[in-house]
């Protein structure tokens, strides 16, 4: 039996470490590429805004991809992003990014 | 035609002109749209992410990538190319050195740590076979909705894990005696200069229970990068934000763990089903944990026609949550009555089981399919949806409808 798991081990070892160690091998150092962002802003009041304001910490899509939502709703979510998150958002572009949020995304 | 996903139009042609049972095998969707309240479901399939095959594409960065549903008919292991990704900041360690990557174990142990993987895998394995679920999956349903990764039903998988035992860990560093928490912090990092860097943490008998785990392998392959490679905290029966990827650092703290995503993110109502009102106030909220049952329809969409007369076979996946699956039920009859059904191989308490069940001739017209899962704890999924503000923990009774004809 001891014969058969050595051999099956030895055999494994190619895949999975050396046979001699017993232990599963570290597997090979890796470096990967992500996408860009693919998607852009629809046009609107205040969309330079949400390009200064947004988009360093998370692409365009996951904004897209937001349900419709009241305009308290917005500005509770930037506000969120701002204390929970650090988000360095200029003062002075908030309300045109509640504004265009709730123009693109606004419940009607 | 709409998703539990979701039909593409690769997929619609395929129902044409192949028939409805080849009609799930389709791996290279153009997009899916999700039937969720108010819309917004729109979705595409990349194949732009390394080591990933098809996904749903939620979010380019930081990733969110969903499973397509139709994976989960394929079997209760989902591939690691098909397993959901989620990242909460977009500075992920894309190129890992692993002769040089290290494990840091430090706080109120007797010996602080710092482990090569050489040396972590040197220690004696174990393997378990968990389902791995992101809290809010399923949020996208979630009415009113509410903001966050809009998921639909694919942000889970199950896997088998290989790793070394976190208590195996623990005491090789000697825990204190007073030590409270063990906290767990990835490589990934925040990109503004004082936001909050991901780290969540665990009481430290729950910690040391022998089943949490710092795996090295998925399915018996290395973890893909998206997936936490080389390394990854497993956590089996609770959520996934505790599974905590690319590990490279265990603090063992002497008191409670004050740090944002323990005390403010991940937190749900201190109530059954993790259930309040919208817009309740004076609510206890307490971090998210264990997970509840759920089961699932994979072999049928919402809007599929089935043959009339004919027996119809129905099919699917379950898991208990934080306990095995004890049955597996459907009802056709708006859950009047109840049909047990047939469940496949027990792969252990966390995994996923396959249940079977053929359904007698339907008539011609409508059918609705509802199918609960009840759990070894006797917990049994609800007829109506939860709900709070974060989206977290649907576990509501799924129902697919179909026509016969």
């Amino acid at each position: 039996m001891s014969i058969r798991i050595g051999y099956l081990a030895a055999l494994m070892g190619v895949l999975a470490g050396p046979a001699w160690a017993g232990a599963p091998q570290v597997p090979a150092s890796l470096s990967v590429n992500l996408p860009p962002d693919s998607r852009t802003f629809p046009a609107g009041k205040g969309v330079q805004a949400m390009v200064r304001n947004c988009t360093a910490c998370h692409s365009v899509g996951m904004i897209l991809n937001q349900p419709r939502m009241p305009e308290a709703a917005w500005a509770a979510e930037v506000a969120k992003m701002q204390a929970a998150f650090k988000a360095p958002v200029q003062k002075a572009d908030v309300p045109a990014i509640v504004a265009y949020l709730t123009a693109i995304k606004g419940t009607k | 035609m709409v998703e539990n996903g979701a039909v593409s139009r690769r997929r619609m042609l395929t129902l044409a002109g192949a028939g409805a049972t080849a009609a799930f095998t389709s791996a290279h969707a153009a997009g899916v749209n999700f039937p969720f309240p108010g819309g917004e479901g729109e979705r595409t399939i990349t194949t732009a992410f390394p080591q990933k095959g098809p996904m749903i594409l939620q979010r380019t960065r930081p990733p969110l990538l969903e499973t397509p549903f139709d994976v989960f008919d394929q079997g209760v292991f989902t591939p690691n190319n098909r397993f959901f990704v989620r990242w909460h900041w977009a500075v992920i360690p894309t190129s890992v050195d692993t002769a040089t990557y290290r494990l840091n174990v430090h706080g109120a142990v007797k010996t602080p740590l710092s482990l090569s993987l050489k040396e972590l895998m040197s220690m004696p394995q174990t393997e378990i076979v968990a389902v791995n679920q992101c809290s809010g999956n399923s949020r996208g349903f979630f009415q009113p909705r509410v903001p966050g990764g809009e998921w639909g039903n694919g942000a889970m998988g199950n896997a088998r894990w290989t790793g070394v035992r976190l208590k195996d860990v623990l005491d090789r560093a000697g825990v204190a005696a007073d030590a409270k928490v063990v906290r767990f912090m990835g490589a990934d990092k925040a990109v503004v200069p004082n936001g909050p860097r991901l780290m969540k943490s665990l009481a430290v008998d729950h910690a040391r229970d022998g089943e949490v785990m710092i795996a090295w392998a998925m399915n018996g392959e290395p973890l893909p990068l998206l997936n936490g490679f080389p390394i990854r905290v497993v956590v089996p029966g609770w959520y996934a934000t505790y599974w905590v990827k690319a590990l490279i650092d265990i603090e063992v703290l002497s008191g409670a763990d004050e740090n944002f995503w323990m005390k403010t993110a991940y937190t749900i109502p201190d109530t059954p089903g993790a259930n309040m009102r919208p817009g309740q106030t004076g609510v206890k909220m307490v971090p998210i944990n264990h997970m509840v049952p759920r089961s699932f329809v994979t072999n049928l969409r919402d809007g599929e026609k089935v043959k009339a007369g004919a027996p119809l076979a129905v099919r699917g996946i379950a898991f208990g949550g934080d306990s095995g699956v004890a049955k597996v039920e459907v009802s056709t009859d708006g859950g009047k009555t109840w049909s047990a059904t047939k469940l496949g191989a027990d792969e252990g308490t966390y995994s996923f089981r396959r249940w079977d069940l053929s359904l007698p001739a339907p008539a011609a017209g409508p059918l609705t399919i509802a199918v609960r899962c009840t759990n070894t704890k006797g917990l049994v999924q609800p007829p109506v949806p939860n709900w709070n503000p974060a989206g977290f923990m649907r576990n509501v009774i799924e129902t697919t409808k179909v026509t016969a004809s």
